[in-house]
């Protein structure tokens, strides 16, 4: 073990640019997945196709595809992405796929009475979206956000195929090179398990939290 | 096998700088093919293995023993919670390395997981065995009191009341998510080719390397990978539908 903790500086430069790369994808996901989400429900039917289209071919293609394709179809029509913005872009793209699903599923359990009501009070599309449906679908998307957030977090470690900077490949490039292949992936085991773990806990504590605003 | 992904390079090919040429791909179709069975054969084994292991582990945890329940729980929150590339590089680089050189337990480890596709689905199979055991445990939940009873006051043991009445019943309840798990069990195959497995993903990485055509590799894995995923899902939905269930 005394190897790992030798080269913990290098390890935790790949640490810190896993955690960057998490929270950029975190943010840009869940925001654009809203959005999505809100455009797969209320949307007119040319923009809903689109959505669904989008959605359905990001969710049925293996993650590797789109960091791959987005990866090279950038550079290949010379458009200057650095290997995190491509993968975070890529990982986003997956994310929003994803967070549309959750959004569209947990905005349409909400009773129509609430929508009337909100109408009833004068309040046009976005406000009667913010105020009214999404704090009442909040508690709702807790759950399954938080397991797209343990998602993306293991997801990150795909940026080994294409940035030469995150915790996985830091990993990999001191256990090929010092020869201790099990010392080095058990501390990685214990690092990511303890980060998805702390993530899945904090969504638990928050969607209990968030359990008595629920109006039925 | 790609007629209509084919005809796109005319639209592209104008003033871009990247010319999308498709004949790297047509020309090795049989990577392509042979990476699609692979991938398919791949994911059914960790599909069949997972649910042995999945099923024993759902027993096991409902069976009211403690240090049992503990070791499933702990093994299911181990592999949902480490991502699976690491798993596959675990199996692949670590486990031939924790015995000494030449010493009998190394050679065992090496004959059993001679080749990256062996050690792949082994691990595959760990790994979906966890989401399984979670599966079949709610499928366990899911049935109703009603019919233990009724099969306790029939005497049946412990044994064959998980053979005849729960097993039966919670197949009933547990089979669109096999399905599902299938289809995402065919899509994590795509990290096979890290460890060098021939699968999909080895074909389209095998066309960005040997020809410096990213784009068109990946592109005909995807539409490869969207279209198989999109068929079992159809099939399997249409055979679940089809099944008539009695209780």
């Amino acid at each position: 073990m005394s190897v790992v903790w030798d080269n913990r500086e290098l390890l935790w430069e790949g640490l810190k640019y896993t955690f960057k790369l998490f929270a950029v994808v975190v943010v840009l996901g869940t925001v654009t997945g809203i959005v999505f989400g809100v455009g797969l429900l209320y949307g007119s039917r040319p923009i809903r196709a689109l959505i669904r289209a989008y959605v359905d071919i990001v969710r049925g293609m293996p993650l590797i595809v789109t960091i791959f394709l987005l990866f090279y179809g950038l550079s290949a029509y010379e458009i200057n992405f650095s290997p995190f913005q491509s993968i975070a872009l890529a990982l986003s793209i997956f994310a929003a796929a994803h967070m549309a699903e959750i959004v569209r599923g947990s905005m349409s359990a909400i009773p129509s009475g609430q929508t009337d009501a909100a109408k009833a009070l004068g309040l046009t599309f976005w406000p009667r979206i913010r105020s009214v449906l999404l704090p009442q679908a909040a508690p709702l998307m807790m759950g399954p956000w938080t397991n797209l957030a343990v998602d993306m977090f293991k997801s990150t470690s795909l940026a080994i195929l294409v940035s030469q900077a995150d915790f996985l490949f830091s990993i990999q490039k001191r256990a090929t090179s010092k020869g201790h292949y099990l010392a080095f992936y058990l501390a990685a085991t214990v690092v990511y398990f303890v980060c998805c773990f702390a993530i899945s806990r904090a969504g638990a504590l928050a969607s209990r939290r968030m359990r008595p605003g629920v109006a039925s | 096998m790609l007629p209509d992904v084919s005809s796109l390079p005319l639209l592209f090919s104008l003033r871009l700088p990247y010319q999308l040429r498709w004949e790297y791909v047509l020309d090795h179709k049989e990577w392509f093919i042979d990476g699609l069975l692979l991938a398919l054969w791949m994911s059914l084994i960790a599909l069949v293995c997972g649910s042995v292991i999945g099923l024993v582990c759902a027993f096991a945890r409902s069976s009211g023993n403690r240090i049992l329940s503990v070791a499933v729980t702990c093994y299911v929150e181990f592999i949902r919670n480490v991502p699976l590339l690491l798993l596959v590089f675990i199996f692949y680089f670590g486990l031939p390395q924790a015995f000494p050189r030449r010493s009998d337990e190394r050679e065992l480890i090496l004959t059993l997981l001679p080749t990256p596709e062996r050690t792949f689905t082994v691990a595959l199979s760990i790994y979906a065995g966890a989401y399984l055991t979670e599966i079949f445990g709610a499928g366990i939940l899911s049935v109703s009191r009603r019919y233990l009873d009724a099969g306790r006051s029939l005497g049946l043991s412990r044994l064959s009341l998980a053979r005849f009445v729960v097993g039966p019943i919670m197949l009933r309840t547990v089979l669109p998510s096999l399905s599902n798990t299938f289809i995402s069990l065919f899509k994590d195959t795509g990290v096979a080719f890290f460890i060098g497995s021939r699968d999909l993903s080895f074909a389209a990485n095998k066309v960005n390397t040997d020809f410096f055509r990213p784009i068109e590799g990946w592109v005909a894995a995807g539409v490869l990978y969207l279209l198989t995923a999109w068929i079992i899902a159809f099939a399997l939905r249409f055979a679940e539908g089809r099944i008539k269930w009695s209780v």
